[in-house]
């Protein structure tokens, strides 16, 4: 081992980002990106925590029809929350500004992001925008549904000017983060960092970075367009007022569908360091995913009609977002395919972060392959706004996003905290998860085709078996989960010390020491090859 | 595509339903098929090429890339999604287009119950009755929020608007009782908005229509209100028995004095009955939200005294 063998009174090697200064403000004030990101990564694990907490209450009231824990209106509350929670206070963040924080300097050679007083500052905002959710929550909550369509958020009696404005503020926070991370891969590589030697995680970060600065200012527009006519009565939305709700749709979908390509897009990136560092080979057509990264961010931008089949837009319009739609599942493929086609005479070990990877393979070739059935025109029309959408895009955002985040943590944990976690409880919490998202989810696939509708408290006694069963996978879920929080957590003291390349990986993050310097390299690292050559030395 | 409920569908009983579940069971096959190929080379490759103590410190094999294979994967999944679409297209213009001799029923969505009116001169709440073997244009629009008509045995589902018109149609293959959902989320009583669509033979609906168009006949006007209370869905968020729902209980009112939201009291007789049905909004019990949507055109002068009659037979003064 060649780094530097002072360690410091835990034995990681010193000096190191998280020991060299001490002290909560020294957490608070920190300009370092590490830093930042492991902020970042304790705000989404909270914000994780309680819409897991809303979704565990919704699915026990769904057991059985009729009352069991809560009646209509907190149900109602109960899903707009669960929606709002995990879409702007963990998924948005949860890649890109945690892990993404953590690993896009490390990967690219440099030594912060590009302006770290602006990233400090996006948490901060992450911070207060959170807390005017959290103010939405204790002052009788909202029951819009999380994509707050008028006229009904304009008539609704809740919270839904103080959530809207704790949404509005998280944009910007979305923003910042993402203009810095453009800025960072322009300026801020190692030499010989070239762009066809980026790491495929930045490639994606790339991408997400440029729709979080595009489409974000447009949500931002239209909340502000929702609270002046809460407020002041302008009618744009309420047709009561003279505006029409449908426009609404338009301009929250102009948002919110590229915002699921922000959500979906850093989980590729994962996906693709993974299976290179557990296949020890090049991912098969670097070129092709990377650019699949950039078609996939500008495609989402020319698809927010699909879901507006059923709304009163014209046909025309409909088979023009149709039509667009197909495109979408064109560069998915070419990374399902290349991913697979990676494995083919590679060098496999299914250490946890690689089950993970693989567990994605599955649920995301499910999520994707169902969005078939949605962008079809006449199937769609049956298919919306059923219990099918919300399985595809659990299958996608947590079946992908999430599991794609769950194995970058593990992949990155040893890198973070300089430690291993259990390899028997990540199996073990692995499985529990994948079985149980499984059970859950692909349950609800059926009875969405089968006719059951969303956002219902209760429902036709035809359902009853179904909704049961998907209530048993989320209990086996929420267990698979609380597993892997209680041996992340008790790793953090007891986990074996690891040196600064556990995995073998190529990238340039896994060649300074575990945790890493606080000015991430001892001397500037300089790119000779590719991000995936796995016969160079190692370190 | 025969008759029967599948596992992935419910009965198809539209002449639309059976080209639209073919549809789906063609991507259904395709997609699993697409699904098995990836997870199983996934999981041949992991096993055939798992890492080893013999190969551990082997030096990695360079694998070129092939541009036909990127090629391959990429204009096959094209060519397929190309065919789908204007498969899907084709379904759509048929759903969107409605025939020309369609017979029409004007539905109308509000918070939290359909209602169907017919040229004839029927209305009825939360159940609509049509012949078999019939075009059905269906002109749609809310008094409220956004709703959303959904049958799913007939594959249809339009959203329901405050501001503008929708028109959706079918024509049922199937005499039976078939569900009609709300689709788009409209509070509270969002999951308690469910209808039925009952399809009856052209003699049955020509009985049908003839009585529906004049719904007391034979009855007193109690008993034409006990009808009228679960007809027109007060029953929705009125109960008879005593305990509260999202509207006071019917029960034991008439002739009480209740006190309201604005701090008075009111007695209950047949005009604040009257008012209460045409303009809930005007004096709004304390203790419930205003609300009730009004019933202004919905009921008759009437069906208002039947209504009248059934709460003053349910106790009070």
């Amino acid at each position: 081992m060649s780094y530097s063998p002072a360690v410091d009174d835990n034995g990681l090697p010193s000096p190191n980002y998280l020991s060299s200064e001490k002290g909560l403000w020294s957490w608070l004030s920190t300009l370092d990106h590490k830093r930042i990101g492991i902020l970042y990564l304790i705000g989404i694990t909270i914000a994780f925590f309680l819409g897991g907490v809303f979704a565990l209450l919704l699915r026990l009231e769904l057991f059985f029809p009729g009352q069991q824990l809560v009646g209509p209106d907190t149900y109602n509350k109960l899903f707009t929350l669960h929606g709002a929670v995990m879409v702007f206070l963990f998924i948005i963040p949860s890649i890109p500004a945690a892990l993404g924080n953590f690993v896009l300097p490390l990967q690219l050679g440099a030594k912060d992001v590009a302006f770290p007083r602006l990233n400090l500052a996006s948490w901060y905002i992450y911070v207060a925008g959170s807390l005017f959710a959290l103010y939405a929550l204790v002052t009788g909550g909202v029951d819009t549904g999380w994509t707050f369509y008028t006229p009904y958020s304009t008539s609704s009696n809740t919270a839904v000017i103080s959530i809207t404005t704790g949404a509005f503020i998280l944009g910007f926070s979305s923003i910042f983060t993402g203009m810095n991370f453009i800025v960072t891969i322009h300026k801020l590589r190692a030499p010989g960092m070239t762009w066809d030697r980026l790491p495929l995680m930045v490639w994606a970060l790339y991408g997400t970075a440029l729709i979080q600065v595009l489409a974000t200012p447009v949500l931002a527009i239209t909340l502000a367009l929702l609270i002046m006519e809460r407020t002041l009565g302008v009618g744009i939305f309420d047709p009561a007022m003279g505006g029409d709700p449908v426009l609404f749709q338009h301009f929250f979908w102009f948002y919110s569908h590229p915002a699921v390509y922000i959500m979906i897009l850093p989980g590729m990136g994962i996906i693709s360091e993974l299976i290179a560092a557990f296949s020890k080979r090049e991912i098969v057509g670097y070129k092709f995913v990377a650019g699949s990264s950039l078609a996939i961010a500008l495609l989402g931008f020319l698809v927010w009609g699909h879901h507006m089949f059923t709304s009163g837009q014209s046909e025309l319009a409909s088979a023009i977002f149709s039509f667009l739609t197909f495109f979408v599942a064109i560069p998915s493929a070419i990374k399902v395919f290349n991913w697979t086609a990676t494995l083919y005479k590679g060098r496999i070990s299914l250490e946890v972060p690689m089950l993970y990877a693989l567990g994605f393979l599955f649920l995301f070739a499910i999520g994707g392959l169902t969005g078939l059935f949605l962008g079809t025109l006449s199937v769609d029309i049956h298919l919306h706004d059923t219990y099918f959408i919300v399985a595809h895009f659990h299958y996608v955002m947590m079946g992908g996003t999430v599991i794609a985040l769950i194995g970058g943590i593990h992949y990155w944990w040893p890198k973070m905290f300089g430690r291993m976690y259990s390899q028997f409880w990540g199996v073990v919490g692995f499985i529990l998860v994948f079985v149980g998202f499984n059970v859950t989810f692909f349950s609800q696939f059926i009875m969405g085709s089968q006719g059951m509708p969303r956002r219902y408290w209760d429902y036709l006694p035809q359902f009853q078996r179904i909704h049961g069963i998907s209530t048993v996978g989320a209990m086996i879920l929420g267990t698979g989960l609380f597993i892997i929080a209680i041996y992340l957590i008790a790793s953090l003291r007891r986990g074996t010390i690891v040196g600064p390349n556990p995995w073998g990986a190529s990238t340039l993050e896994w060649e300074t020491t575990s945790p890493p310097h606080p000015h991430n390299f001892e001397n500037q690292p300089v790119v000779t090859g590719g991000p995936y050559d796995f016969n160079k030395p190692r370190v | 595509m025969d008759t029967t409920a599948t596992f992935w569908l419910p009965t198809p009983s539209s002449t639309i339903a059976g080209e639209i579940d073919l549809l789906f069971y063609v991507i259904f096959y395709l997609t699993t098929f697409f699904f098995l190929l990836i997870v199983s080379l996934a999981t041949y490759f992991t096993i055939k090429y798992r890492k080893t103590a013999e190969n551990e410190n082997d030096p990695m094999p360079f694998v070129g890339h092939s541009r036909l294979l990127e090629a391959t994967w990429i204009i096959i999944p094209t060519a397929i999604v190309m065919v789908l679409f204007f498969w899907g297209f084709r379904g759509y213009l048929r759903l969107s287009i409605v025939p020309a001799e369609a017979m029409q029923v004007k539905v109308t969505g509000q918070k939290w119950f359909w209602s169907f009116d017919y040229p004839e001169g029927a209305s009825t709440v939360n159940e609509m009755v049509a012949p078999v073997g019939r075009p059905v244009r269906l002109l749609m629009s809310s008094k409220d929020v956004i709703h959303a008509f959904f049958v799913p045995a007939f594959r249809i589902k339009k959203d329901v608007l405050p501001n503008r018109y929708g028109v959706s149609w079918f024509e049922a293959n199937q005499i039976g009782v078939y569900d009609l959902f709300c689709a788009e989320y409209c509070g509270s009583k969002h999951s308690q908005m469910i209808g039925k669509v009952r399809i009856v033979s052209e003699q049955d609906y020509k009985v049908w229509l003839e009585s529906a168009s004049d719904l007391g006949k034979g009855l007193t006007p109690v008993q034409y209100g006990e009808k009228l209370f679960q007809l027109k869905a007060c029953a929705t968020c009125h109960t008879i028995d005593g305990s509260s729902s999202n509207g006071p209980t019917f029960q034991g009112i008439f002739g009480h004095e209740v006190k309201l939201a604005n701090g008075s009291s009111v007695t209950v007789d047949e005009n604040y009955i009257r008012e209460s049905i045409l303009v809930p909004s005007a004096k709004v019990v304390a203790g419930f939200q205003p609300i009730m949507p009004t019933f202004q055109g919905i009921l008759k002068d009437k069906e208002i005294d039947a209504l009248v009659a059934y709460i003053q037979s349910l106790g009070g003064k």
